[in-house]
């Protein structure tokens, strides 16, 4: 199977010999278009703002169809800026004038917007190039076939100019997009309207929406939106970063979906958004900083430096009370808890050399006695800290002490030392070791 | 009394046709640590966003230097409340110090190596200078209101609004606070602040405004920060205003 995969991939790749090609082209198009905007839309948390404009810019196609007579590039364009302004527009207005929830507001004016655009359809242009059912889930597939513009097939071509528009205007707009979507209020009063910008992406969406229509249709373009930005949002915390990074989250799912597609025979463009999902999924999981693995790792590190301390420091009390019997491995390892996280603290302090270990002796190294003392002391300060300051009772500062030692450092043992009035014995009358 | 400047002339602010703020009438001279204080739903921060431009005004005006806030943005700096951004957001610190340049710099034109000098002098003044590459949700709140002032030092204004600087920050962050604010004070600059603390209002600033819908009383802490004038402020709620600004409302909505 991997090799039939880099095949198709392969074949995918050279566009002169196949129809895979085009379609691979339109794909990565299409996700690199929307992912540029997608960013900005995740960013803002409007994320269904997307689904809302792909909705509604329905009947703004009709109309412009019917006004052009054509399916040209720019009355389409015109058409869905006009939609996304008006979109925009009527959702703030029913906000703040009719105080209806944003969100119920954004579901009234596109689930409205949407309906006109079926009606129209209907009524007018039925039997022509609209067809409600390519609305939803677009032709990928037939886009190699389309009238070609310019060497290109038309979606094709008219994806790359949006894709364009896209890219100059972000490296015109770049610090105003940033500033007004990090903080509006600080953004309009320097001057750089907050409004405008709002507006400005809502216009890109609303084109970037339209271009995409014809190749994946209204409901997976909004996958392509925000998936492959949601995505970059987990893995990265650079803004430029976070938007290259999606662009190639976007292609990547366009080759990969492709071939996918291919190989189970059925909706490319589907194939191509469900392998986004996967790849969301995926970092989910996997992220660096909030993956649910690493924080799982994180978590378990933790819990082994614990097991690890509180093994050196229960040696450096048996040290203390100078018995002669020696503590065994076995029985340090019972003493922590048993299992295999207290098997491996042992074998880490091992490695660390700060202890030593025979079959029926365990004892501490230098190192080890040097870091198991410090541990004590924190131990203790901190119990003498909870009944001097906190009046807790003897019998109820060991197990706080047993959890905090491991957090206390350097610059709080001081603290602590400077706040507290005796650093010489702890509450029960045992030696704060130096 | 030198220059003034900042002045509120006859003001009032209303959200959906409810008035917040009354009749706002007041005039703040030049290099002046001033607290705006109030108890909550005063009108404290409405205050400053009607300053900025930020809320229509109802009525009256706002004088900056004599003139209109839009010609003079560039000699004004704010901090809103740190609450009001997402610090999930993927910029570094540098890059939210940098934002402060960007006025100066207009549409189109893009920081560069003379901003970035800028920024990382401004982080140094609020001792932020090592985290400059971090990315901000790593920070603790104190951190964030330090990121925030170096910002509007960046902005290199002469009249500053912060709303609430000191809400939820450290013992350490509020002294750094308090210095930089004096720091301002002594190069001339003005600073408005948000501020909820009656205990520290004589310690730290040397001008008071007194909010509550209206305008209680504003100058000089020592002659206006006093037993009455709190009194007024806090005391008793301003039940005509209220009863006035609900009428209206509701003569609005039927």
């Amino acid at each position: 199977m991997p090799t039939i995969f880099a095949e198709t991939i392969l074949f995918a790749l050279l566009p002169e010999i196949s129809v895979g090609g085009w379609i691979v082209l339109t794909g990565i198009a299409t996700n690199a278009a929307c992912a540029v905007v997608g960013c900005f839309l995740v960013l803002r948390r409007m994320s269904l703002m997307g689904d809302a404009i792909s909705h509604a810019v329905l009947p703004g196609l009709v109309l412009a169809f019917l006004f052009s007579g054509s399916m040209s590039i720019l009355p389409l364009f015109v058409g869905a800026a006009a939609v996304g302004i008006v979109t925009t527009f009527l959702t703030q207005s029913l906000h703040q004038y009719a105080r209806v929830p944003s969100d119920a507001s954004m579901g009234v004016v596109f689930t409205s917007l949407f309906a006109l655009g079926v009606v129209l359809v209907k009524k007018y242009v039925s039997g022509l190039h609209f067809d409600i059912a390519c609305v939803y889930e677009g032709s990928l597939e037939l886009v190699p076939f389309a009238e070609p513009v310019a060497g290109l097939p038309r979606p094709l071509f008219t994806t790359l100019v949006v894709l364009g528009i896209n890219l100059v205007i972000l490296v015109l707009f770049w610090k105003e997009l940033k500033v007004s979507s990090f903080d509006p209020s600080l953004a309009s009063t320097m001057g750089f309207s907050a409004t405008a910008m709002h507006y400005l992406l809502m216009v890109m969406v609303a084109v970037t929406t339209v271009a995409s229509f014809e190749a994946v249709g209204s409901i997976l373009v909004v996958a392509m939106l925000i998936v492959p930005a949601a995505t970059a949002h987990l893995l990265c915390d650079r803004l430029g970063i976070m938007i290259a990074l999606s662009v190639a989250i976007g292609a990547a799912s366009a080759l990969l979906g492709y071939a996918a597609g291919v190989w189970f025979d059925t909706n490319l463009a589907g194939m191509m958004t469900v392998v986004a999902g996967g790849i969301y999924a995926l970092a989910v999981f996997l992220s660096p900083r909030h993956g649910i693995v690493s924080a799982v790792m994180k978590n378990m590190q933790v819990s082994l430096r614990v097991l690890r301390e509180d093994l050196l420091a229960m040696l450096y009390r048996v040290e203390e009370l100078a018995s002669d019997k020696p503590i065994s491995p076995e029985q340090a390892q019972q003493a922590i808890g048993g299992g295999w996280q207290a098997r491996w603290a042992l074998r880490g302090l091992a490695r660390m050399g700060q202890i030593q270990r025979s079959p029926e002796r365990l004892t501490l190294t230098d190192a080890g006695r040097d870091a198991a003392r410090a541990l004590v002391r924190s131990h203790r300060l901190w119990e003498t800290f909870l009944v001097e300051h906190l009046g807790m009772p003897l019998d109820h500062v060991h197990q706080p002490a047993h959890r905090v030692e491991h957090y206390i450092d350097q610059r709080l043992q001081q603290e602590l030392e400077s706040e507290l009035s005796t650093t010489g014995q702890d509450p029960h009358g045992r030696e704060i070791p130096k | 009394m030198g220059t003034t400047a900042f002045e509120i002339h006859d003001m009032t602010v209303a959200y959906h046709r409810r008035p917040v703020l009354w009749d706002i009438d007041l005039q703040i001279p030049e290099g002046k640590l001033v607290g705006i204080v109030g108890p909550n739903g005063a009108g404290k921060t409405t205050l400053i966003k009607a300053a900025l431009g930020l809320v229509p005004l109802a009525s009256g005006k706002v004088e900056i230097y004599g003139q209109s806030y839009n010609q003079q943005r560039q000699i004004v700096g704010y901090v809103p409340q740190r609450e009001s951004v997402d610090w999930d957001f993927p910029v570094t610190v540098r890059d939210v110090v940098l934002m402060g340049t960007y006025g100066q710099l207009g549409w189109f034109r893009r920081p560069g190596r003379v901003e970035r000098e800028i920024a990382d002098r401004c982080l140094q003044q609020v001792d932020m200078a090592p985290l400059a590459n971090r990315q901000i949700r790593q920070l603790s709140g104190g951190q964030q209101q330090r990121v925030f002032l170096a910002r509007a030092l960046a902005q290199a204004a002469r009249l500053y609004f912060l709303d609430e600087p000191f809400a939820g920050v450290d013992a350490a962050t509020e002294t750094a606070i308090v210095e930089l604010l004096h720091t301002l004070r002594s190069t001339g600059k003005t600073v408005l602040v948000v501020h909820h603390d009656l205990q520290t209002v004589r310690e730290y600033f040397d001008y008071v405004i007194l909010l509550n819908m209206r305008l209680i009383a504003c100058g000089p802490v020592e002659s206006t920060f006093t037993q009455e004038n709190l009194q007024k402020t806090y005391g008793g709620r301003l039940t005509l205003l209220d009863e006035a600004a609900e009428a209206m409302r509701i003569r609005e909505s039927q």
